[in-house]
């Protein structure tokens, strides 16, 4: 009887629904007396995208930057929950991930040691079939021990997708998703965001309209 | 711990591709050693002169290598996808333990060339090696909290050596004290107040950059 119980118990936990919300509330962020970001607030749930556009200098990527504590705004405040618990600032890092141009991987290393660096580092037990899982899915297949400095513009970037999906994120932060990336480059991410937005959260900095079409929300950047 | 392991780890790779750091101070231990050797030529020194050199050499060598550490992630742009995916305590004891590891492979080398160049004996061999040890983990831990301070600013050699002197500079005044001692003492005694100043330095400077280093990465 016993037993059946914590099977039932273990069969509900495994399949109770995890709410998740990001809320940002009244960011600002001035550079040199200039005010990049004012005011700049929304809310997002698990199951959507929201979608960050504005003319170029207008503050997107420090948004994302803010948004993933890599820069700090001047007021304003970034909250994460889950089921309703606010997740704290340092272990917020655990829930994310982010693809930018400003984000590199390891020149030195070759595909597979940078995942398995991140595995590492995100305790991922046993990560090769998932790191080979993840190169074939962003068409890196044959190419996972060739040394990362080999690798074209394009590859790199389609690498980095692969080295934020190594943690399966609950928020995906994705700055200029597509750049770089030739059509099928672009088809493969059109496929990951639409992935990550099903169950999880996406948050992206784009002009491109087809990118946009992605979004559920659209928040306009004008300082 | 296990998370400073995988920097480390991937440090090291990387290092044994680039050649980078190990060359750096290699090559200057190397070079300075023999241009002491034939400076002194057939003169005889004595065990403080010795003492000293070995020092001056270590001190300059570890100077060269150790800011390659942090500079190498700011260069290639790899600072920030580090800071997402690792602690800042994780990220300084597996810096720290490179920066450890490297002097210590160098040392391996430099010093029994040192002692073979100049033909002397070291009296109190168990001090000397404490010594090094505690002089290298001294070195290793002051050298990669500068290296992180200075990793952000615009003129970062000549700022390396400025600030890391006057941090490690107690390395120095005790190192020499304590490998005079071993170099000349009958006496196997390795409890020696430098040796307990030493110690009590590395604990200092660990815990002082454990604190720190939060806020130097970060801001």
């Amino acid at each position: 009887m016993n037993w059946m119980i914590t099977f039932c118990i273990l069969h509900e936990l495994k399949h109770r629904k995890v709410i998740m919300q990001l809320l940002v509330q009244n960011i600002e962020k001035a550079f040199s007396g200039k005010q990049i970001l004012k005011n700049i607030s929304f809310e997002i749930n698990k199951g959507e995208s929201v979608a960050l556009t504005g003319h170029n200098g207008s503050g997107k990527t420090t948004l994302i930057r803010i948004l993933c504590g890599l820069s700090r705004a001047d007021k304003g405040t970034v909250r994460f929950t889950q089921n309703g618990n606010i997740i704290e600032p340092e272990m917020f890092k655990n829930h994310f991930s982010l693809v930018g141009p400003y984000l590199q991987l390891y020149d030195e290393l070759t595909a597979f040691e940078n995942l398995n660096f991140v595995a590492g580092l995100k305790s991922i037990k046993e990560p090769s079939a998932k790191i080979f899982s993840l190169i074939a899915q962003v068409g890196l297949k044959g190419r996972a021990h060739d040394p990362v400095k080999a690798y074209s513009s394009g590859m790199k970037q389609r690498l980095k997708y692969a080295f934020a999906l190594m943690s399966t994120p609950d928020i995906l932060f994705l700055d200029e998703p597509t750049s770089n990336l030739d059509k099928d480059g672009v088809a493969k991410v059109y496929e990951i965001m639409k992935k990550q937005k099903e169950g999880k959260i996406l948050i992206f900095a784009t002009n491109d309209e087809q990118d946009l079409a992605l979004a559920d929300k659209v928040v306009q950047i004008d300082a | 711990m296990r998370n400073s392991l995988t920097i480390f780890r991937k440090d090291f790779k990387q290092e044994l591709r680039s050649k980078a750091a190990i060359n750096s101070i290699l090559l200057f231990a190397v070079v300075t050693l023999t241009a002491v050797s034939f400076s002194i030529g057939n003169f005889s020194i004595s065990d403080d002169i010795l003492a000293a050199m070995l020092w001056i050499i270590i001190l300059f060598s570890s100077m060269s290598g150790f800011s390659h550490v942090f500079l190498k992630e700011e260069e290639a742009n790899t600072a920030d996808t580090l800071k997402l995916i690792a602690g800042p305590t994780d990220i300084l004891l597996g810096k720290f333990l490179f920066n450890l590891v490297l002097l210590a492979a160098v040392l391996i080398i430099v010093t029994p060339l040192y002692v073979g160049v100049f033909n002397f004996e070291v009296k109190n061999f168990p001090l000397f090696l404490v010594t090094v040890a505690l002089g290298a983990f001294g070195l290793s831990a002051a050298g990669t909290i500068v290296a992180a301070l200075i990793a952000k600013a615009s003129s970062r050699g000549a700022l390396f050596s400025v600030m890391a002197f006057p941090i490690l500079l107690p390395v120095l005044i005790l190192g020499i004290s304590a490998t005079r001692i071993a170099f000349k003492s009958e006496s196997l005694d390795i409890l020696v107040p430098e040796i307990q100043a030493l110690f009590a330095y590395c604990v200092i400077v660990s815990t002082a950059a454990i604190m720190l280093f939060d806020f130097i990465w970060n801001d």
